[in-house]
């Protein structure tokens, strides 16, 4: 079930939809990676595999144009990708170490607003499908306060379920869930990449899905 | 690898030959020796221009010998907006060209102009007390100084506080360029105030009549102070280079 | 769904959001309207009970007080959406961010400038300030607050997570809002006095403008920076 204006889009061009080409990062005003190269395809995941501070999160941060590169590029279907670039912003989800969810609001108000930010229209079936999805079925109406820190991130799962879009980046997506939660998101990302999505997931965890490896080794 | 400075542009190797400079290693020496220039011409200009201010300039009928502090205080003004528009100008260069060598620079003229913004305030207190009887005066171009004063106090703490150098310096690049825009904004409107409360009564701009000799007197002053002003920018600039480790390792 | 609607929908729903939370979070909202109060409490203490004297000094202390008081609420605006994660989430839409800026700046005045809007003409009575004048300073502060909150937005930005970020936001944006000192105060002393206060409150319109035209972009662009 996609949203109304959703932003699948037929991958009709050959060559691969996302690529990096001499990527550096830096953080904190010195250079933590530097020549990251990769190519992905739809379908294709890539795994970011590396110690506690190897720049992970900082190259996923990169990845979603939050932070520009400190050398090289970063092309989505053949283009450039720069800060505030609508066209791949329709096109991507992010998922950082924090949740993103306003503890004062309900659980359905913030995924509502996470839809109206990104220029789409939810309705009240298509939130509680997103819920059901990650086994929040039913949790429309409770105030996040009353959640645990699991539960929070399964909403921001939940997000990404409504959005349906073509690309994934998640910073450790299996942070806080339990055993039942984490399979049921394994399920999620298996869905999008057969439907011809893209994902790039930074985590300690062993994703039991086909995909490439990164290593990030200091 | 060698770590210099990166842009956002395809790399197609040919910059215009004066870009190449923001390139911390090409301009460090650069720096180093134009420096020494800088700051000599700054002493000769100074002695020349204190000279005539001090010396050759006549005596003024109604304020005596006092009113020699224009040589001093005028000078000081010009360069303290003059630099703060030095500073949004690099700072709009860091923010659209991504170089940390202009964010340097803004960083560098700093303390100097914040220097000059003191300078016209207490000479314009010396100024003011033998002439008015106060050491204030709520006078629109004192006003306007006090008020950039605090733009320059503000870009400091900034800079200060934020602990991330990158940050750092994109966040002053930023508040100095907003601030520049605000400055007109805020001189006008100090004028607007001034004249509403007070009329045309008291102004420490109603200097005498300006003979050439004063002229010549205020701009080589004026010019000294530019000297002075970039060749303590460039030796600062150096120091600040090196606090942040932008240039490769020590030369053997 | 069109660009306009979809730009419509996100910023209805920026000011929606807020605007419930600030609701929901009342206490903090009203503990910056008591401020405000307590603060213009302040003057006549310090001063003398003169009725004369109050009365001339009225708009200058109240604009004063509206100022402190819009500085010390503008640290919140952005200060939730860097904690939890949030500021993410809206530099990643492919709305124009100022756009969104915007949106944030609206609900912040409609609950914190405009309740101070409506208590002005209360609080002016502690000053001996007649009905009308103290409408006419209500009208100043109506085109003035909303220029506060996009300049304290800029500020914002600039020192988000920054330690010691409230002190330092007042000694940033402060010297920036004189001139809607200047304007308003003497918009207020002008109908106080019956003279007409067009000129003055045309300054404030013009300073209103270009904050609108400014601010937000600024205040995207410190956003990016601090989002870095």
């Amino acid at each position: 079930m996609s949203l109304a204006g959703g932003c699948h889009e037929h991958a009709s061009e050959q060559g691969p939809k996302f690529g990096a080409r001499g990527l550096g990062v830096q953080r904190g005003g010195r250079a933590v990676l530097e020549g990251i190269d990769f190519a992905l395809d739809p379908g294709e995941l890539l795994e970011l595999r590396g110690p506690n501070g190897s720049g992970k999160s900082s190259l996923l941060r990169v990845l979603c144009a939050l932070m520009p590169p400190a050398a090289g590029e970063l092309r989505w279907r053949g283009e450039p990708v720069r800060a505030g670039d609508a066209r791949f912003q329709r096109a991507s989800a992010y998922l950082g170490h924090a949740d993103g969810i306003d503890a004062d609001l309900g659980v359905a108000e913030n995924l509502h607003f996470a839809a109206r930010l990104a220029g789409q229209e939810a309705s009240a079936a298509q939130v509680d499908a997103a819920l059901s999805q990650v086994g929040l079925a039913g949790a429309g109406p409770l105030a996040v306060r009353s959640l645990s820190q699991g539960q929070r991130r399964r909403i921001a799962l939940a997000r990404l379920a409504l959005r349906r879009c073509d690309l994934w980046l998640l910073d450790e997506p299996h942070s806080g869930l339990d055993a039942q939660a984490a399979t049921q998101f394994d399920g999620l990302l298996r869905a999008h990449l057969d439907g011809g999505g893209i994902a790039v997931v930074a985590t300690h965890h062993a994703l039991d899905l086909q995909g490439r490896t990164l290593r990030l080794d200091a | 690898m060698e770590r210099t400075w990166s842009t956002q542009r395809e790399g197609d190797g040919r910059v215009p030959g004066w870009l190449a400079y923001a390139s911390p290693a090409r301009f460090d020496p650069l720096a180093a020796r134009l420096a020494p220039w800088f700051l000599g011409a700054a002493a000769v200009l100074a002695c020349a221009g204190l000279y005539v201010g001090f010396v050759l300039a006549p005596t003024d009928a109604q304020q005596g010998e006092v009113y020699r502090i224009i040589f001093i205080h005028v000078p000081a003004a010009w360069m303290s907006m003059f630099i703060y528009l030095l500073m949004a100008m690099y700072g709009a260069l860091a923010l659209v060209l991504h170089t940390r060598l202009s964010s340097m620079m803004a960083s560098a003229l700093a303390p100097t102009g914040a220097l000059f913004t003191v300078l016209a305030l207490v000479t314009g207190a010396l100024w003011g007390e033998p002439t008015w009887g106060t050491w204030w005066v709520w006078d629109a171009r004192l006003t306007s100084e006090l008020l950039l004063l605090f733009l320059y106090l503000g870009f400091m703490a900034l800079e200060a506080a934020i602990d991330d150098p990158r940050r750092a310096e994109r966040a002053c690049a930023l508040l100095a360029l907003v601030g520049a825009i605000n400055v007109p904004v805020i001189y006008f409107s100090v004028r607007w105030w001034n004249t509403l409360h007070q009329g045309a009564s008291v102004s420490l701009t109603a200097a005498p009549s300006m003979a050439s000799v004063m002229l010549a007197g205020m701009l080589l002053m004026a010019l000294a102070c530019w000297m002075y002003t970039i060749g303590v920018a460039l030796v600062r600039v150096r120091v600040i280079l090196r606090e942040r480790g932008m240039l490769p390792g020590r030369r053997a | 769904m069109t660009l306009a609607r979809e730009l419509q929908q996100s910023f209805a729903a920026i000011v929606r959001q807020d605007v419930l939370r600030a609701w929901r979070r009342r206490g903090q909202v009203l503990a910056g309207l008591l401020f405000f109060v307590i603060a213009c409490s302040l003057y006549p203490l310090a001063i003398g009970p003169d009725v004369q004297q109050l009365r001339s000094l009225a708009p200058g202390m109240l604009w004063v007080a509206a100022l402190l008081a819009s500085m010390l609420s503008v640290t919140r605006l952005f200060a939730r959406e860097f904690a939890d994660g949030s500021l993410d989430q809206l530099l990643l839409s492919p709305h124009p961010l100022a756009w969104l800026v915007l949106a944030k700046v609206c609900a912040h005045w409609l609950t914190s400038g405009l309740p101070l809007l409506v208590l002005t003409p209360l609080l002016a009575q502690q000053y001996g300030l007649p009905l009308a004048s103290s409408m006419a300073l209500a009208a100043s502060l109506l085109i003035g607050t909303p220029v506060l909150s996009l300049v304290g937005a800029v500020g914002a930005a600039l020192t988000l997570g920054v330690r010691g970020g409230a002190v330092l936001l007042c000694i940033l944006v402060l010297p920036l809002c004189a001139p809607v000192l200047v304007f308003g105060a003497a918009a207020g002393a002008a109908a106080d006095a019956g003279q007409g206060m067009a000129a003055e409150l045309s300054l404030l319109g013009a300073c209103l403008a270009l904050s609108l035209l400014l601010c937000p972009l600024a205040t995207a662009a410190g956003l990016r920076i601090a989002a870095e």
